[in-house]
């Protein structure tokens, strides 16, 4: 389950790829945590473009982000999630996590 | 009724099967011809049904997941999903959205609701003690488009 990490001066940008399941959501996390606890961004932007599959798991990671980053007074945004996986995300009832860019791409839909 | 066709799938509660487990399931069903949407649905399901049996019904041991796939006429899918594990004491409880028994792993507590949602039908049985069965029924209407 690879994550590529971005850290430049306010943010932290995690782009994902493959499956996010229980099997690999804790690698993800470990490897997100620490970039976020030593960069200490305002933003943290969790890519889900390279997604291909996520179940319950994923909401699990992004909840916990969400908590993370509130805890430093910064905040979380979901950039890039295919449809299958905003199906998941809208379920859960976490899409306001989705950036305005992602919103304004769901309105022309 | 009698299946046209089915298969059974027994494998050990090892959280690395998961990803086997949905694959296994889609690739079975992609006889029917269902769109990705479809495919995308079965696999979250039974994906939740399978980490449950993991995360819950087993716990720290390792004990056997056995899947049930039947397909009958008119394109519809039953799966059963079941394990010998601790099973559910309080099943209203358990599928209640975002309860969770597990406080340390970021579980989301929408195991059930996801699989209620993505599925045309879900029946759940748990014997505490004795192991929890959980049966998905979705009927493939795309026929590919």
């Amino acid at each position: 389950m690879p994550v590529e990490i971005d850290i430049d001066e306010k943010s932290v940008t995690a782009y994902i790829s493959g499956e996010i399941d229980h099997h690999n959501a804790a690698k993800l996390r470990n490897d997100i945590d620490e970039a976020v606890e030593s960069a200490y961004p305002e933003f943290l932007f969790l890519d889900f473009g390279g997604v291909t599959f996520m179940d319950s798991s994923g909401i699990g990671l992004v909840m916990g982000r969400y908590k993370l980053m509130k805890n430093i007074s910064g905040r979380v945004f979901i950039q890039n999630a295919p449809a299958s996986i905003k199906k998941v995300m809208r379920m859960a009832g976490i899409e306001k996590l989705l950036s305005s860019e992602n919103r304004k791409e769901e309105s022309f839909a | 009724m009698k299946p046209i066709n089915e298969m059974k799938l027994i494998f050990e509660s090892r959280s690395c099967n998961e990803s086997f487990a949905r694959s296994a399931v889609a690739a079975f069903v992609s006889v029917l011809d269902p769109n990705v949407e479809e495919i995308s649905d079965i696999k979250t399901a039974v994906s939740e049904a399978v980490t449950n049996c993991i995360v819950h019904g087993y716990k720290n041991d390792i004990g056997k997941v056995y899947i049930h796939v039947k397909i009958f006429e008119g394109a519809l899918v039953s799966i059963n999903i079941r394990d010998r594990g601790c099973g559910i004491l309080d099943l209203k409880k358990a599928m209640e959205p975002l309860f969770t028994t597990c406080e340390t792993g970021e579980r989301a507590g929408l195991g059930f609701s996801i699989m209620e949602s993505f599925m045309d039908k879900m029946k759940v049985r748990s014997n505490p003690g004795k192991g929890t069965s959980v049966t998905l029924e979705k009927s493939i209407v795309s026929k590919g488009k």
